[in-house]
């Protein structure tokens, strides 16, 4: 390869981090969305080298559904605390509490919904006007059409039919008062580079991203952690089984995977050798073929 | 595709060291509607194992209940809802696969004239463009268009794919015809690097796989060129150009007086020690070091995003622009540009606009509208001074505060820009320095 010429991880790396100082020098008032999972992690990641050595100029902001896998948490809190980050946790219960919204009722209940209106709610209340999220165009359909700098309006909403032309590295992130915008630095990468990367840099990551064993029960053919905040059906059973999550969401919407990977290397030659993506085992995808999009377009990640 | 809609076994691809030295090409695809351009896509994707199972299973379920005869390729990359209803791509969509030798970067671009914006979105950061011509059909306006947009964007390579070979039996001579017509098509454009392939995306032929029923074509297959084509190595000229995003100041005991310049190399190279100008005031200072996650490196270049510090003390801010003492890019108020107009609202003289370059934002007038340019004939249209969607004009515009500019020619970044509507923050117009 030529002495100048950068590997698609590094370019991949140095547009990221174009995004993510673009996004400090136009906004006043950003957040970084973290969920805990491999994807803001990484996000997290590059905003750390694109504004080193001072620190992150913009808080964490984790929208807290309840429903978390225990590890997601005690991994939240270290990095928090690891790297002296700002940290702003919005809870769905709190939603719930005062009647902004309904849990929803069911074997198959899911705040995932639900925390759209959080979201909205937290922008609102913190007048941020950037949110950035680690959502990448390779996941699903709907996100394969976002804008590194996308649009929101006053009520929080996605046009996607109507989005501003985004060319060369020009991003326009102009907007009137109320509206904000949702950016995503790592648009461009695949799982696979994410996780190329995570070896690479030797990003730690929470255990569940590496097999172990885990009481867990199938239901329409997705391997579910047992926990309370899901209710069994009759038929379903629990038992032990040695498995790893791809991603992380919701407890009650992240299915898990039958995995032997307890190394980065060795996830990185399971991704490679996977046959499903890994939104396949997201339920909250499978609501409809059109789920993402529909979510995306009332403010959803 | 209905004789072999047996799913290919994904890729157990890449093994990890050849992974990590990979590098990537990103292209568009272009091409009148029904031209074939999501097959197309839908079939680089399959063919060359890139497809999930999961995946694979809800497009043939969807053909299926489409009533579609066979798989519908297209439904791989069609994304929104309406787009799958009216059965047209509407917006840009981005897709993604990897061969052992290269990572690409797809931008599926509309092909209906109203969508026109998106295509010269996928074009501004493309390194090759497909533009796809109907073997039936031939040349027809949106295929001029089209190339004229590329040529205009100076994508470095255009791929003119054939396509629908199997409508015409495959014959050499409609494949022949169309080449013929483009290369003096070509020749108005300044075009440089026109490759021709004959194809069938529906069939397979020459996208992944060598054409069975074209056996006088002796070039290589889609895949293959993608996977050789040279990528321009980052713009590596003399033309060195930092411009100036972001100001790093850690606010720190332990980084005290820190303070660095950070942003991301549009052309050549850096070192530590190189003489440099800040534009636009024109002072001098060496670089002192060229910092990167807590590094420092001994050089940077195009396109690295990297932080400076400087031996001087100077005030430099967001829009400055860092460039080599010995090669220095143009300060100026008028720009004469080459534009694509974006918005129903229409362009003319005596509008003011917002205008983005670089890290650039000021206050623009246009004082005049120089031509039209007639893109089936690509003849300038003197009298015609109201420019409308998806048209393209030469105007002379008037900044608030200067420019550093170099042409577009000279270098993609440092020679574009974009207007936005003041009223509505829309991006209205894609311009570029001439």
């Amino acid at each position: 390869m030529n002495e100048h010429h950068l590997t698609h991880l590094k370019e991949l790396e140095s547009e990221s981090i174009f995004v993510l100082r673009e996004v400090a020098a136009q906004f006043e008032k950003p957040a970084l969305l973290f969920s805990g999972g491999k994807d803001s992690i990484v996000c997290f990641h590059l905003a750390r080298k694109a504004f080193a050595p001072a620190k992150i100029p913009f808080p964490l902001l984790h929208i807290d559904t309840g429903h978390n896998f225990e590890e997601t948490i005690i991994y939240r809190d270290d990095l928090v605390s690891k790297y002296g980050a700002q940290l702003i946790v919005a809870s769905v219960q709190d939603s719930i509490d005062t009647g902004r919204v309904t849990e929803e009722k069911g074997f198959y209940a899911s705040r995932n919904v639900l925390q759209t209106v959080t979201l909205l709610d937290t922008i609102e209340n913190y007048k941020f006007d950037a949110l950035i999220g680690g959502a990448r165009r390779d996941e699903e359909k709907a996100r394969a059409k976002e804008r590194f700098f996308s649009h929101r309006d006053e009520f929080g909403q996605w046009d996607p039919k109507n989005q501003r032309p985004e060319l060369w590295n020009l991003f326009n992130g102009r907007k009137n008062i109320g509206e904000h915008f949702r950016v995503f630095p790592i648009s461009n990468w695949t799982e696979m580079d994410v996780w190329q990367y995570i070896l690479q840099e030797q990003i730690e990551i929470p255990s569940l991203y590496f097999t172990h064993e885990r009481e867990c029960f199938i239901r329409d053919e997705v391997i579910y952690a047992h926990a309370n905040v899901i209710p069994l059906k009759p038929t379903e059973k629990v038992e032990k089984m040695q498995v790893r999550f791809r991603t992380i969401g919701d407890i009650s919407c992240t299915g898990a995977v039958l995995s032997i990977a307890s190394t980065l290397q060795e996830i990185v030659n399971e991704v490679a050798a996977t046959r499903t993506t890994e939104r396949g085992s997201r339920i909250d995808d499978k609501r409809s073929d059109a789920a993402m999009e529909d979510r995306k377009r009332l403010g959803y990640f | 595709m209905a004789k072999t809609t047996k799913h290919p076994t994904p890729n157990s691809q890449h093994p990890t060291s050849s992974y990590l030295e990979m590098d990537m090409l990103r292209f568009t695809t272009a091409g009148s509607v029904d031209d074939g351009k999501s097959t197309l896509i839908g079939r680089l994707l399959f063919d060359s194992k890139s497809i999930f199972e999961d995946q694979y299973k809800a497009v043939k379920a969807t053909s299926k209940k489409r009533g579609d005869a066979y798989l519908n390729l297209a439904l791989f990359t069609d994304g929104l809802r309406a787009e799958r209803e009216q059965g047209i791509t509407i917006d840009v969509a981005y897709r993604y696969f990897a061969t052992p030798k290269r990572k690409f970067i797809i931008a599926d671009t509309p092909g209906h004239v109203q969508y026109t914006r998106n295509m010269v979105t996928g074009a501004s950061t493309a390194n090759a463009a497909i533009i796809l011509i109907d073997a039936r059909k031939g040349l027809v306006e949106q295929s001029k268009r089209h190339s004229y947009i590329a040529s205009l964007l100076r994508i470095p390579h255009i791929i003119v794919c054939v396509n629908k070979m199997d409508l015409v039996d495959y014959k050499e001579d409609a494949f022949k015809k169309i080449k013929k017509e483009y290369e003096e098509l070509a020749l108005k454009m300044n075009i440089p690097n026109v490759h021709f392939i004959p194809i069938s995306a529906l069939e397979g032929d020459n996208v992944v796989a060598s054409s069975k029923s074209m056996k006088w074509y002796k070039g290589r297959t889609v895949l293959n060129l993608l996977e050789t084509l040279t990528i321009p190595t980052a713009e590596i000229t003399d033309n060195a150009r930092f411009p100036v995003q972001y100001v790093i100041r850690p606010m720190s005991n332990e980084y005290h007086d820190y303070r660095s310049y950070a942003g991301r190399i549009t052309g050549g190279v850096f070192k530590p020690g190189d003489a440099v100008t800040i534009l636009p005031k024109g002072l001098s200072s060496k670089i002192k070091s060229i910092d990167f996650a807590g590094n420092s490196l001994p050089e940077a270049y195009s396109p690295m995003s990297v932080s400076f510090t400087l031996d001087d003390d100077i005030d430099i801010s967001r829009g400055d622009m860092i460039v080599k003492s010995d090669n220095k890019p143009v300060v100026t108020q008028d720009v004469e540009l080459m534009v694509c107009w974006m918005s129903d609202k229409k362009l003319q003289a005596n509008r003011n606009y917002t205008l983005k370059h670089t890290t650039n934002e000021v206050r623009c007038l246009v004082k005049e509208v120089n031509y039209k340019v007639n893109i089936n004939t690509f003849d300038k249209m003197e009298d015609e001074k109201i420019v409308g969607l998806n048209e393209i004009a030469c105007i002379t515009i008037r900044t608030a505060m200067p420019l550093i500019t170099d042409k577009y020619a000279k270098n993609r970044i440092t020679g574009s820009v974009i207007l936005i509507d003041e009223n509505s923050n829309a991006t209205v117009g894609a311009g570029m320095i001439i």
